[in-house]
């Protein structure tokens, strides 16, 4: 497997996010939930960012504005110079931005096939037996190839997670969103579910946004790794991660990966007191 | 000689039913019918079940027809009903010779499937509409929730004045109750759909119709078919209250007439049929379900578990 997992064939030549002072506001006649405050990022076109940062600092707010599922209240996010998100613009969803799922959102009623060729067939961009083609040939790429006939329900977690990547990717997005995809694995799952995400980066170059609260995860499989701040969340800091490509678990012990860490560590360490505080400030 | 062909075909279509489901099993865990046969015979359910029946029928025997309890001592002993039920020459009229007894069950399941069909037919549009339609979920649950406590039997002096006649007003009264539990248990299964299959959806680029049939109308299945079978239980329910008020025919009439012209088996043979007729429609909504969530069914049977 690792054999296969090259460096990068192609890089996107579109993609490109640009996060210019995002502000999220929940409920603002109500409750007033200030989620992200100047949150600005800038992401190169097919490049892995990953997110990290205490949870309830925004991570998922800022996805789901990419995503197109809510507004934001100030800023704007732009995709390849063209507005995304502005305060004025409805949110739309669309499947230049493909997300993947916590929890998962395969739908458990169709099959890995039918679920797969989803997103083709319903925007009448292939005909069933086309996409089902497509379907195969991506399912077969990543080890997938006896399952197509199966319900999610009767997968593990690391093929549900693997079939729902693919399920994305077959649309031929600008940009995959990942929100803690990987959570809740076990280690061996996960650390195989690293390696087919990697594989498919290398090959189809796609900009990918990753949320994750694991420091290792987000060095191991990033170009840039992305510190936020404590709620109201913004982007603290941002280190490249210049290991080469294509990577892998022996990476995971050389003192560079090692520094890296320790320098993520420091700067989550402190947001995450912070919230602690925050946290002791609301009980008391 | 009658009966002894009546019995026969009986006991061929019990040990049928019951040899096709052992079939089933025995393909599930892949093993001969033979051994899945022994393994369903031996199996403690099935003790279970047969003892159940045992003891049901020892305790009518023995407070009725042995101990003549006072209170018990009007009611006729299981030996009588069954052999009323199955005589050729029955005593009161009704048995499985007369014609009367099938003209019963006729008016009875034609009602009942009548109101549930309509019931069904009306119920989950209009549950899934409620659940995906903010606007009309506003206008109508207020509504809905105001009628629906009122008991199906306050209903039938209006419905006997609006409608022509009692057969349409018993009917009408049936398919109400049936309507209720349909549309709000469509309803309830709208709403337990996980947001994430909506925003995946859109994300794949489905269009409002395309999540509707692809999104709200598989999601809410499994409660749709929860509702069906409570609404099926209830026609029944409410059919029969219909019927001992308003109706010529059917077997909450069988059973009301019977009382007051004191044919006290022929009460036991009208609720023995109606317990028969009210397990197998249900039992046949059941398998409905099952053919139209095979996911579930795969996701529940484990033995189809496929690992890394
Ligand atoms: N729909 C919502 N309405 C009000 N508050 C929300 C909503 N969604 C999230 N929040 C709040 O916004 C903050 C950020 O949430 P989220 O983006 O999910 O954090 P993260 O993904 O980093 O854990 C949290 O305090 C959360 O409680
Ligand atoms: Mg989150």
């Amino acid at each position: 497997m690792s054999a296969s997992n090259t460096a990068p064939v192609c890089r996107a030549a579109d993609g490109a996010l640009s996060i210019r002072d995002v502000t999220k506001i929940y409920d603002p006649e109500g409750v007033h939930v200030v989620a992200l405050e100047h949150c600005s990022l800038e992401i190169a076109a097919g490049e892995f960012v990953a997110v990290v940062g205490p949870s309830g600092c925004g991570k998922s707010t800022l996805l789901n504005i990419m995503a197109g599922f809510d507004y934001v209240t100030h800023g704007e996010i732009l995709l390849d110079g063209a507005p995304l998100a502005t305060p004025d613009t409805r949110p739309r969803p669309g499947s230049d931005r493909v997300v993947v799922f916590q929890h998962g959102a395969l739908f458990p009623w169709k099959t890995v096939l039918e679920n797969v060729t989803y997103g083709p067939v319903v925007q009448k961009q292939l005909d069933q037996a086309a996409a089902d083609q497509r379907a195969r040939e991506m399912l077969a790429r990543v080890g997938l190839s006896n399952i197509e006939k199966s319900y999610p329900g009767q997968l593990s977690s690391g093929m549900q997670r693997r079939v729902e990547i693919i399920r994305a990717l077959i649309n031929d997005p600008k940009v995959l969103l990942l929100d803690e995809p990987f959570r809740a694995m076990d280690t061996v799952t996960k650390s195989a579910s690293h390696e087919y995400l990697l594989e498919l980066y290398n090959a189809t170059g796609k900009t990918i946004f990753f949320i994750t609260h694991d420091l290792e995860e987000a060095i191991f499989l990033a170009d840039k790794v992305a510190v936020m701040t404590t709620r109201p969340g913004h982007i603290k800091l941002a280190i490249s991660v210049d290991l080469p490509r294509p990577r892998n678990y022996r990476m995971l012990a050389t003192q560079q990966f090692l520094d890296l860490k320790s320098q993520l560590v420091e700067a989550v360490h402190e947001e995450a007191v912070k919230a602690f505080q925050a946290g002791e400030r609301e009980m008391a | 000689m009658q009966t002894a062909l009546i019995l026969i075909a009986l006991a061929a279509l019990i040990l049928g039913a019951m040899a096709w489901r052992i079939h089933k099993q025995a393909k599930l865990y892949e093993v001969g019918f033979g051994r899945q046969l022994v393994n369903t015979l031996s199996s403690r359910s099935f003790q279970l079940t047969l003892a159940g029946f045992v003891i049901f029928v020892g305790l009518w025997y023995v407070t009725v027809s042995l101990l003549k309890l006072p209170w018990f001592n009007r009611l006729p002993g299981p030996v009588e009903v069954v052999s009323e039920w199955l005589s050729p020459a029955p005593v009161f009229g009704i048995s499985i010779y007369t014609k009367d007894y099938y003209t019963h069950i006729f008016y009875s399941t034609y009602r009942a499937t009548a109101a549930f069909l309509l019931a069904t037919l009306l119920g989950i549009p209009f549950g899934l509409l409620m659940g995906w339609n903010k606007k009309f979920y506003d206008y109508s649950l207020p509504l809905v929730e105001l009628i629906r406590p009122i008991p199906p039997l306050a209903w039938v002096p209006l419905a006997i004045l609006v409608l022509p006649g009692s057969e349409p007003a018993v009917i009408f009264v049936t398919f109400l109750v049936a309507f209720f539990v349909t549309t709000l248990n469509t309803l309830l299964g709208v709403e337990s759909i996980d947001e994430n299959y909506f925003r995946a959806a859109k994300c794949l680029g489905a269009s409002n119709k395309d999540i509707l049939f692809d999104v709200v109308v598989p999601g809410a299945l499994p409660y749709i078919f929860t509702g069906l079978q409570i609404s099926m239980g209830a026609s029944w329910f409410s059919l029969v209250a219909g019927e001992m008020i308003a109706a010529q025919y059917g077997l909450g009439f069988l059973i009301w007439d019977s009382y007051s012209v004191i044919a006290y088996p022929v009460i036991f043979i009208g609720m023995a049929t109606l317990g028969i007729i009210g397990w197998a429609s249900s039992a046949l909504v059941r398998v409905v379900g099952r053919r139209l969530m095979a996911w579930r069914e795969a996701e529940l049977s484990g033995s189809a578990r496929v690992e890394v």
